[in-house]
């Protein structure tokens, strides 16, 4: 039977009758069309599904939809806009923190949440932070200079 | 990966939630963090035809001190107690297993209470529970009753709660003075999960000789379980180098030890040695 929720996405809040099978991931891709949030292992280890739900950093292929009843969900789609990029999206960009950009939403996500925590995080404190989320590409070096440039940047 | 069908309520108060499950008996099953039980039901490992959801019962999350005891709500996050300063100085092995679950994204999310109710043979908190002598509440349609650390875990995903009990809190004893602990792990490099995790907490007395320890060995057997033989080594004795790794040799004595592709059988023995030595010489300093 389906259930009636209501999620708050990027400010704007969405009133669903979901199955109560429907994971997070799939409500924001499928229903709701925010695509930028993606899919990767399905098994809680790459961190590509990562979304910030109440303030913390959260893996969305292992969470019910239905448990984001009430909340409020923060996606890659709305940490920063074109015009005006959060400072770890701009801090990618700079240092070149991707190459196939699979992985990116999640560990922008990631990293946002680490430098809410830690506001100017060391080298290990950003690869500890970053333990969630895997990159099959960059080898992570270019990643936790994204991260540092944004710390520096957010000061 | 999508879980089978399943009916889902989300009661806000624990009376609820227990009478849910009396009714439901054999079909229910409850929904804490859902980092175990979601990534089981993906795999359709577990198919409950209800979810009881107890994420949105009110002061069911807390960590406090009453009564002589460290009181933590089953529903506390790994994070909450990873972070919590209070808890780093006064019983430092929890914020040390902790910051050892998973990642940040799993520890953020996932549940003390769920994760002992779970019972995973890898998981860290089972170790800790034990090492720290650790009660465990069970409330249910019947009354609340509570169920020592040592007797909790039964066998592989097996614990002594009933159906129709829910573990409310965890109840630890206030570490004494000159009390040193450490949890140290062997943790598979894909999935984080202990393939040896040791947690250990003992007592020196005036002289600093080791007076009374408690050693919890999970990843090795179908179950975590207290290493007593490492504990009788170790109670009375001066703890240098050679009478620590004297008493870790004695890790896995009469445990039939779990092998995989990861690490056999012989090689979790061996690494259960390692850590436990290196464990307690961290709990020593």
């Amino acid at each position: 039977m389906k259930k009636a929720i209501s999620v708050t996405v990027n400010g704007v809040v969405h009133h669903q009758d979901v199955e109560p099978r429907l994971l997070l991931v799939h409500l924001l891709r499928d229903v709701l069309n925010l695509t930028g949030t993606h899919i990767g292992c399905e098994t809680s280890i790459c961190g590509a599904c990562t979304v910030i739900i109440d303030g913390q950093a959260v893996k969305s292929c292992t969470i019910l939809a239905v448990q984001a009843d009430g909340a409020s969900v923060t996606t890659i789609e709305g940490l920063g806009t074109e015009a005006n990029l959060h400072p770890v999206q701009e801090g990618f960009w700079e240092h070149h923190g991707l190459q196939c950009g699979y992985c990116t939403p999640g560990m922008i996500m990631a990293g946002a949440q680490l430098l809410d925590r830690i506001s100017s995080p060391t080298a290990d404190q950003i690869r500890h932070g970053l333990e969630g989320n895997l990159c099959r590409c960059t080898g992570y070096q270019n990643i936790v200079e994204a991260i540092q440039y944004a710390a520096s940047k957010a000061k | 990966m999508i879980p089978a069908q399943f009916d889902y309520i989300a009661p806000t108060t624990l009376d609820e939630a227990v009478a849910l499950l009396s009714q439901h008996a054999d079909d229910a099953k409850v929904l804490a963090g859902g980092h175990s039980l979601i990534p089981a039901m993906k795999l359709r490992l577990a198919q409950p035809q209800l979810l009881v959801d107890i994420g949105r019962i009110k002061g069911l999350s807390y960590i406090r001190e009453e009564g002589g005891q460290i009181r933590i709500g089953a529903m506390t996050t790994h994070y909450q107690i990873e972070s919590s300063a209070r808890l780093r100085e006064i019983c430092p092995l929890l914020p040390e297993a902790a910051g050892q679950i998973g990642d940040v994204q799993v520890r953020n999310k996932g549940t003390i209470g769920g994760s002992l109710a779970h019972s995973d043979p890898a998981a860290d908190w089972p170790a800790a529970a034990l090492a720290l002598d650790a009660e465990l509440r069970a409330v249910s349609s019947k009354g609340e009753r509570g169920i020592k650390a040592a007797d909790f875990f039964v066998d592989l995903f097996t614990t002594a709660l009933e159906q129709g009990e829910i573990l409310s809190e965890i109840r630890i004893p206030i570490p004494k003075a000159r009390t040193g602990q450490a949890y140290l792990k062997a943790a598979q490099p894909a999935s984080g999960f202990a393939v040896v995790g040791v947690a250990v907490s003992l007592v020196r007395d005036a002289a600093g000789k080791c007076e009374a320890a408690a050693v919890g060995i999970t990843g090795v057997a179908s179950k975590a379980y207290r290493a007593a033989a490492v504990e009788k080594a170790l109670a009375g004795a001066s703890l240098d180098e050679k009478m620590i790794a004297a008493a870790a040799a004695h890790a896995t004595d009469g445990i039939d030890a779990n092998g995989d592709l990861y690490a056999s059988a012989q090689y979790r023995k061996h690494l259960a040695a390692v850590y436990a030595r290196r464990a307690i010489t961290a709990a020593s300093r």
